[in-house]
Order: structure tokens, then C-alpha cells, then sequence
């Protein structure tokens, strides 16, 4: 794929979105995706790594990656200037399990830049063509600070929409910032979604992840009806180089997306 | 079909195969040290070895592999593919444990999910001459792994040792085309006679007597067990087992660059290595030995099974021979059965 647009994310100029464009109709028509599932990015040279799909199957003939530059490739990848060929596979991994929702209220919990694929399955169910689909969409989303929250101008125009609830919440506030402040579990303490005919989907630090959990046992959430999204070091990205396994399963091929009820049953490898 | 290569016509034997095959087959490297390579001169070949220290895993999966070269052009870039393999293979020498663990690792690489065409390419161009064990050591333990030293499974063709010949059974399609070879004869009763003889002592001496059976629910049980404490202990986590273990399969994909051309190429890794599962983050799910050697032990006998119906370990014995520690997974498996 060929990079399109790159769009600095947050204040620290640690997250940058990449824009990428198929090189061919061919590749854009045969790559079918849903949100929650991931590629494998690859730089010559760099080597490869693997990213959550950041943009909705409804937006056509191109795919976003929001990146957190950190080691080799990502480095690589915040360096990229546009026009440059960038290799990539997929998409692989499971994805977010979207018929399941079929009629029922979503509930989204995301914490800092792991809030990307649940960017992706926002942005798909608010397309007109998905709308309908399920009922209520409530959208929990926190980071540590102002300037590091994603998809500022989305967010806004989310805010605005009335058929999405959203509480964007920041740690630490700043002179500029109205809205709320407040650790993601006690934000979500306090608006108290229902339970009743809704499916959690939580994705975030490890952190927020395990304080979240009890809260949503609170709110009589069943263990079947709560979703994460995990990370784990990956290489093939097929479930045959071994590293991401859980138990008997791989993240890269049986996951990313695993049910509470699924991990509960698993070692607690990640 | 069986039949009887003369010793004085194997040369020739090999020499007829080349013309026709790339042969792999174990080469003496040290005292004691045999490797599968590919063969460039028929004298080169080695049968001589109870086994060779890598397994013949190596053949189908090499401990270094390139996946495709590059060149770049300024924002462009070139990839040329080395995923086909030209000629047809043969694999020669091979013993029953090495052959059974490429037929469990045929699962992974080229299996229901995503094939793995590096792996699959020569495997599928591959005809296997498999080997019998007429001296099994004392650190095998196949029979009790569904096995045995004359375990036909898996190969195209079987050879045995009977002193001044080899007996050669033609088991598959692939092997059948070898029927009129020139240098293999029609064997005679005393031949097979022979040969039934040598197997009945050879499958005495390996242990059958490893209580694998119900392992894998065993195991189930014992995630968060302090027994794990116990087998890190005895580990120094230096990966030798794992990168001489015919069943493991795990491995790391790096990039080797020169300024603008360069390859991608997979190595053999270890779940007993730090790194293996460290997370750019800093993160490492696996953070000591504990969580490590857990996860060598669970994959082999619960894992597995899971995914595959079978056990992750063939009894080839390596990783008891070559521990620095003096490791012994029939020890472990032991200790699992008692609870």
C-alpha cells in the first residue's frame, strides 16, 4: 500500500495516524475486513508489526492505523513520508463480533491509544447503512490527559450526534478542559450504562482492564456479554510462530477479540 | 513391496537418487555430532549415528530460512520470492521419532488454517526414506509416544539395517516408484526373517512404560500450580531443548538490511527466551522461568492435544541427552501422573 496522509494524534507526538492507499482496485475490492481485526505493517528493512485497523469497513479505498511510536518499526513508520510503498498483510485476526450485536445496546469502554479498533467499530455502526442495527450506543472513553485523547474532531462531532452517548473523561484535566475528570472504572461507576440487552466491549491498558472488570460485574454485566480486545508480541500473525498463544489459543488467529467467559478458562499469559 | 539393497551398491544407490533428486541425509560434522544436509557427494552420507543432534525437522523447516528478498528504488520497492523449491527432495536416513514429529508439525504449517507455503513447497516435493532404529538409546522413549523404532508411519520408504544389506520396504506411492530401481533386488525369506528379528529386540529396549495417557487433563488442573517452581528449579532457560526438539516450531521473522536490498528471513526461537514474548512496551506476559518452562511443558502436553488431538512429544530423547542441567522430561511427566 501506498501512504496517502499522516496526521499527528496527540500532544506528545508519540501517536500519528497513518492513511494508506491500495495500490490497485483489485486489493481494495478483495480487502474485506470488520472492525476489531488487525495487519501486519512492514517496512523493508525495519521488519514488521502488527496493528489494529483504525478506519471502518465503510470507509472505502483506504485503511488507517493510529501508530505509538516505540521501537524499530513504528519509529519507521513515524518517519514515512508520503508516496512511500508500505508492505502489509491481512487483515487477520477475529474481529469484533458484530452479529452478535444485532439488536442489542453496545456499550464502548476504551483507555488511552488502545481505543483504536473501537474507533473503527463506532465509526461502523454510526454509518446510516448500520445504524439500525443495534439499539443505544454508549461510548466511555478516557485518557490521562487532554492532549492525549484520539480523534479530537471526531469526538466532537460525535458529541453532537443524538443517536451515540458519549463521556470523553481525562485523568488530570487542564485550564482549557470542560469536560469531565476521572479515572474510566469510576466514570463508568457513575454513568451506570444497563446491563439489560447490552454487550460490553472494553479495550485499554492492562490497568483500566482489571479495575473495569469489577465494575461491569456490578452493573450485572454476565461474563458472556463483556469483550476485549488483547495484545500480545506477534511475528507470523497465521498461529504458527508460536508467541501469542493464551492456553491452547492464539491471539493473532483465534483472537484478538476474546469474551470474558473465553479468558477466564485461559492461563493468565498476557 | 520389499526388497534389498546390497551395502556394496548404496553409493551407486545415492549417486542414481542425485541424478534425479536433491538428497538430504545425516553428515558426521564432529565426533558424535550428525546433521541432515544437503548431499553434494554420495561418500558424504552417514548412517552411522543412533541420531542426528538437530532433528530432521530441519529439512522441511531450517533453523535459518530466508522468506523473500528485496530491493528498494527510492519510494518503490522490489520483492522476489524464494518460496519454490526447484527440484524434487529426498530426505534418507530418517528415524521413525523425527518422522512423526514432521507429521505433527505438518498440522501447523500446512494443516485446515493458513499453509505455510515455505514449509508445505518442500515438504510436498519431498519423499521420505525413513530409517529403522536397530540400537534405540537409553534416553528413548518412543514406544511409550505412539511410536516405536520401527514405526513405519510417515515414511515412503523403510529402510533396515541387517548387516551387509538393507532391507527396503516401498510403503507409499512415492515409494513405489522405486520398484525398479536397478540396485534394489527382491529380498529373501532369511532377509525378512532377519529383520523381524533385529525389530523384536530393538522395541525392547526403548521404555514403553511413560504414563502419558490422560496428561493433557492432568495439566488442565495444574495452571497456577506450585509445581511449576519445582521445574524451573531445574532450568537454567539456555532454549537447547527447544531448538533440538523435533516437535517445536516456534520462530522469530527478522530483517537483514544492506542499504537498499536486503531479505526477510525466519530463525528457530524459543518460548524459554526472555525476548520471545517481551512486548515493545515493556510488558513481558511471561516475565520469569516460572511462567517459561510452564509454557514448553504445557504446549508439548496440553496445548497441543487441544488444538491437535496428539502429544507435542515423540520421545526422541534430545532434550534429555543435551540438557546442560541433566533435565529429564520422563521425570516431569512422571511427576505430572502422580498429582
Amino acid at each position: 500500500m501506498v501512504v496517502k496522509g499522516a496526521n499527528v494524534e496527540t500532544s506528545d507526538r508519540m501517536l500519528r495516524t497513518l492513511e494508506l492507499g491500495f495500490l490497485n482496485e483489485e486489493d481494495a475490492k478483495a480487502f474485506q475486513f470488520t472492525p476489531g481485526q488487525f495487519c501486519e505493517l512492514s517496512i523493508l528493512g525495519k521488519g514488521e508489526a502488527p496493528f489494529g485497523i483504525a478506519s471502518s469497513p465503510t470507509e472505502n479505498g483506504s485503511l488507517k492505523f493510529t501508530i505509538n511510536k516505540a521501537g524499530v518499526v513504528t519509529t519507521s513508520l513515524h518517519h514515512i513520508e508520503e508516496g512511500t510503498e508500505v508492505g502489509i498483510r491481512g487483515p487477520l485476526g477475529n474481529g469484533y463480533p458484530i452479529d452478535l450485536f444485532q439488536g442489542k445496546n453496545v456499550l464502548v469502554i476504551g483507555g488511552g491509544f488502545a481505543f483504536t479498533t473501537l474507533r473503527s467499530l463506532i465509526a461502523f455502526f454510526l454509518h446510516p447503512t448500520n445504524r439500525n442495527r443495534v439499539k443505544d450506543i454508549t461510548v466511555v472513553y478516557g485518557a490521562r490527559m487532554p492532549g492525549l485523547l484520539l480523534y479530537k474532531e471526531e469526538l466532537a462531532e460525535w458529541e453532537k450526534r443524538n443517536d451515540i452517548k458519549l463521556v470523553v473523561t481525562v485523568d488530570q484535566g487542564d485550564k482549557d478542559w470542560k469536560g469531565k475528570v476521572g479515572l474510566v472504572p469510576n466514570v463508568l461507576e457513575e454513568v451506570a450504562p444497563t446491563s439489560e440487552n447490552t454487550f460490553a466491549v472494553i479495550c485499554g491498558p492492562p490497568i483500566m482492564i482489571k479495575f473495569t472488570f469489577p465494575k461491569l460485574m456490578a452493573l450485572r454485566f454476565p461474563n458472556e456479554r463483556i469483550y476485549t480486545s488483547l495484545e500480545k508480541r506477534m511475528k507470523c500473525g497465521i498461529g504458527k510462530c508460536g508467541r501469542c498463544n493464551i492456553g491452547h489459543l492464539y491471539v493473532c488467529k483465534d483472537g484478538p477479540v476474546f469474551s470474558y467467559a473465553q479468558l477466564e478458562k485461559l492461563p493468565k499469559d498476557y | 513391496m520389499k526388497l534389498k539393497l546390497d551395502k556394496k551398491d548404496f553409493q551407486p544407490f545415492l549417486q542414481n537418487l542425485m541424478d534425479e533428486y536433491d538428497l538430504f541425509a545425516p553428515i558426521r560434522l564432529a565426533d558424535g555430532v550428525f546433521a541432515y544436509k544437503k548431499i553434494d557427494q554420495p561418500e558424504e552420507v552417514d548412517l552411522s549415528a543412533s541420531n542426528t543432534q538437530k532433528p530432521a525437522k530441519e529439512v522441511f523447516f531450517p533453523q535459518s530460512e530466508t522468506m523473500f528478498r528485496y530491493e528498494r528504488a527510492g519510494k518503490e520497492a522490489r520483492i522476489t520470492s524464494t518460496e519454490g523449491v526447484e527440484r524434487k527432495r529426498v530426505i534418507l536416513g530418517a528415524r521413525p521419532c523425527d518422522i512423526q514429529a514432521v507429521c505433527l508439525i505438518d498440522q501447523v504449517f500446512s494443516g485446515k488454517e493458513y499453509t505455510d507455503v515455505y514449509y508445505a513447497n518442500k515438504r510436498d516435493a519431498t519423499t521420505v526414506i525413513g530409517m529403522a532404529c536397530n540400537h534405540p538409546l537409553s534416553t528413548c522413549f518412543c514406544t511409550s509416544m505412539k511410536g516405536g523404532p520401527f514405526a513405519r508411519e510417515g515414511s515412503d520408504l523403510f529402510l533396515i539395517d541387517l548387516g551387509e544389506a538393507y532391507l527396503v520396504e516401498l510403503l507409499t506411492e512415492k515409494g513405489t516408484a522405486f520398484s525398479q530401481n536397478e540396485f534394489l533386488k527382491k529380498a529373501g525369506p532369511n532377509d525378512l526373517n532377519l529383520a523381524k528379528e533385529i525389530e523384536e529386540k530393538a522395541s525392547k529396549k526403548t521404555d514403553a512404560s511413560m504414563p502419558v495417557e490422560g496428561i493433557d487433563k492432568k495439566l488442565d488442573q495444574m495452571v497456577e500450580n506450585p509445581f511449576w517452581e519445582k521445574v524451573q528449579e531445574k532450568c537454567l532457560g539456555c532454549r537447547v531443548c527447544t531448538y533440538l526438539c523435533p516437535t517445536c516450531h516456534c520462530f522469530d521473522i527478522v530483517d537483514e538490511a544492506l542499504t537498499n536490498k536486503g531479505q526477510r528471513v525466519r530463525n528457530w526461537d524459543s518460548c524459554l527466551s526472555t525476548l520471545y514474548s517481551l512486548e515493545t512496551s515493556g510488558h513481558n506476559p511471561r516475565p520469569t522461568n516460572r511462567e517459561r518452562s510452564r509454557q514448553r511443558i504445557m504446549h508439548k502436553f496440553n496445548y497441543f492435544p487441544k488444538n491437535f488431538d496428539q502429544i507435542a512429544c515423540v520421545g526422541c530423547g534430545r532434550c534429555i541427552l543435551y540438557c546442560p542441567a541433566g533435565f529429564d522430561i520422563r521425570q516431569t511427566i512422571k511427576e505430572i501422573q502422580k498429582g
